[in-house]
């Protein structure tokens, strides 16, 4: 655990919240919701838990994080050049056609992107191979991933989540960004995967539920997570395009991007709160 | 050439993972409740410690294989072609062909020579897949001799590979002294009338085809062509420039397999006739391996009279 206090927390998920604004203003399109929901979750992982350096991305025994989610390459970049992977000026190119960053995560091009996703099921079950090559190899990392609610209808993960029981891959951590909207409405309304806890749970995995926006509850369950042995689940239950105020709770900010006016109104409430913060 | 001992190229798959388990300790293998037909079960039994089940889970084995490559390990994922590269196909091309993965996908029970399972289990459609995922090698071998020699290839490699084994049993063709290079042709009979390029189960049909031919008076070039992808174009054009006809055959459908791949590149360079032999559009059905390949035209005959075909259409 890092000595960094919640406060310092706090702007930086803000500024890493303005990172996907910019991002998708510029980019004129991607996945604001999704991204604005795991903001704190993403902050507290870089900033204050996994082992990593910004200097070094490729260190064998550095800690994996995997974002199952790969929507959400938005928070994904904004934490990545905020916590010094590369440039946060960078984060305007998002989606453009001669930029590295591509509207879903590119381990090949972009430093600090641990794995490849975006085909949604997939990266859970590239966790769980993370996890696993460390406890055969005798590698001494975790391995995080960050799954959507909408994500979990993928008969994949269910695969992937026996498996990790299964082997025991005590290694493995797995939030799930449970904001309870997906692009074609509200979980319960498409095909719901509640209750989530209890799927975990019947699943062998060690479950423990939190608020996704409070890095007291965050690091409680991370430190939990740490003494448990067996896979553990965090249902982390977060607001839908959290901290920008029209697109709090709104399914239509799945996947649009503000107009002018609307990234206006956006940059000033984050520039705000973040200011409030000093 | 001994044509009597045969053996599965899924057992040669075993065998091979056996072989380099001793060399070697850098690399995991993983299987998907099949081991026992895979053969992947010799090396489990070997090495218990490095093998994992994934269980019935095809599309999840395949990107475990993705995350345990992502950590710079080397690792083999074993299904039926059916599963491995039908079933998972999503799979292979995002968690694994994107990122241009070091995983070695071992899909064993290729085609129809599956036999009695009947249509569901006999992929003729794998080759097609794979070849369009961006920077992924294929290698179908042709016998025991060339399978060891493929998997201990393969994991020299850098991204993906698919390697292509077969459930039937089938003649060991090379002795050891045999030189396998992924990507190059092997001419296993030099000939100026026409050209078999052959593949997998078919090399063997096509070198029975060139003593039927040479008693015809044809003089038929034989290639050996095991690497599907990236294919040995030179070896393809010079085929068609010296040769003026050429005959694929696989056991594969003539749609996107081998055949596919030698008439781009030869539309492409130096157009001549391409006859290809493969499954005709058609899926499979339950019977001895033996007699499917009869019924469905995968023989030595059938590459006789495509190549006389073949040769009739030259300009």
């Amino acid at each position: 655990m890092s000595s960094i206090t919640k406060k310092e927390l706090q702007k930086i998920a803000c500024k890493v919240r303005i990172g996907i604004i910019d991002g998708v203003y510029n980019g004129k399109s991607g996945h604001p919701g999704g991204s604005l929901s795991s903001a704190d979750i993403m902050t507290y992982l870089y900033f204050a838990h996994m082992n990593i350096d910004p200097k070094n991305p490729k260190a064998e025994n550095r800690d994996r994080f995997v974002l199952s989610k790969g929507h959400a390459a938005p928070v994904l970049y904004s934490t990545l050049a905020n916590r010094g992977y590369f440039d946060v000026a960078e984060l305007k190119t998002l989606r453009k056609i001669d930029s590295r960053l591509q509207g879903h995560p590119d381990m090949k091009n972009i430093p600090g992107v641990d794995m490849s996703s975006g085909s949604l099921g997939q990266g859970i079950s590239c966790a769980v191979g993370m996890a696993l090559s460390a406890k055969h190899f005798g590698n001494n990392f975790n391995v995080y991933t960050l799954l959507g609610d909408g994500e979990l209808e993928e008969g994949q993960v269910w695969e992937a989540l026996m498996f990790a029981a299964n082997k025991g891959l005590s290694n493995l951590t797995a939030f799930v960004d449970y904001n309870n909207l997906q692009i074609d409405g509200t979980i319960e309304e498409v095909n719901s995967a509640v209750p989530i806890d209890k799927k975990f749970e019947a699943f062998n995995w060690h479950t423990i539920v939190i608020n996704g926006h409070d890095f007291d509850q965050i690091e409680a369950a991370l430190k939990e997570a740490a003494t448990i042995d067996k896979p553990v689940a965090i249902i982390a239950k977060t607001t839908k395009g959290k901290g920008v105020s029209f697109m709090e709770n709104q399914v239509s900010w799945h996947g649009a991007a503000p107009n002018d006016e609307q990234y206006e109104q956006a940059i000033a409430e984050l520039t705000t709160a973040l200011k409030a913060l000093d | 050439m001994a044509d009597i001992i045969k053996s599965a190229t899924r057992a040669s798959y075993g065998k091979a993972l056996v072989k380099l388990g001793h060399e070697r300790d850098d690399f995991i293998v993983l299987d998907a409740d099949l081991a026992a037909a895979t053969q992947t079960g010799k090396f489990k039994k070997e090495f218990p410690d490095r093998f994992y089940d994934c269980g019935i889970a095809e599309q999840n084995m395949i990107s475990i294989a993705a995350g345990i490559a992502a950590t710079g390990k080397k690792v083999f994922a074993s299904s039926f072609a059916m599963f491995a590269a039908g079933r998972a196909f999503e799979q292979v091309r995002n968690s694994i062909g994107y990122p241009h993965l070091n995983v070695i996908i071992g899909a064993t029970h290729a085609g129809i020579s599956v036999g009695e399972d009947g249509a569901t289990h006999q992929c003729c459609e794998d080759i097609a897949l794979m070849r369009t995922i961006p920077g992924m090698t294929i290698i179908n071998p042709a016998d025991e001799t060339e399978a060891i020699k493929a998997v201990e290839a393969a994991i020299e490699l850098d991204g993906p590979v698919y390697l292509r084994f077969g459930r039937l049993a089938v003649p060991i063709i090379f002795d050891d002294d045999y030189s396998f290079t992924v990507g190059k042709a092997a001419t296993l009979k030099e000939g100026s009338d026409v050209t078999v390029i052959a593949t997998g189960l078919l090399v063997h049909e096509a070198l029975i085809a060139y003593d039927l031919l040479k008693a015809e008076g044809v003089n038929a070039r034989i290639i050996n062509m095991a690497t599907i992808k990236p294919l040995d174009n030179e070896a393809v054009i010079n085929a068609a420039k010296e040769t003026g006809a050429i005959v694929t055959a696989e056991e594969h459908s003539v749609i996107g397999g081998l055949g596919s791949a030698v008439a781009d590149v030869v539309s492409e360079n130096y157009p001549v006739p391409v006859l290809k032999l493969g499954v005709n559009d058609t899926f499979g059905h339950s019977g001895p391996a033996n007699a499917l390949l009869d019924e469905f035209g995968l023989r030595a005959a059938n590459i006789v009279e495509f190549a006389k075909k073949a040769i009739s259409l030259k300009k």
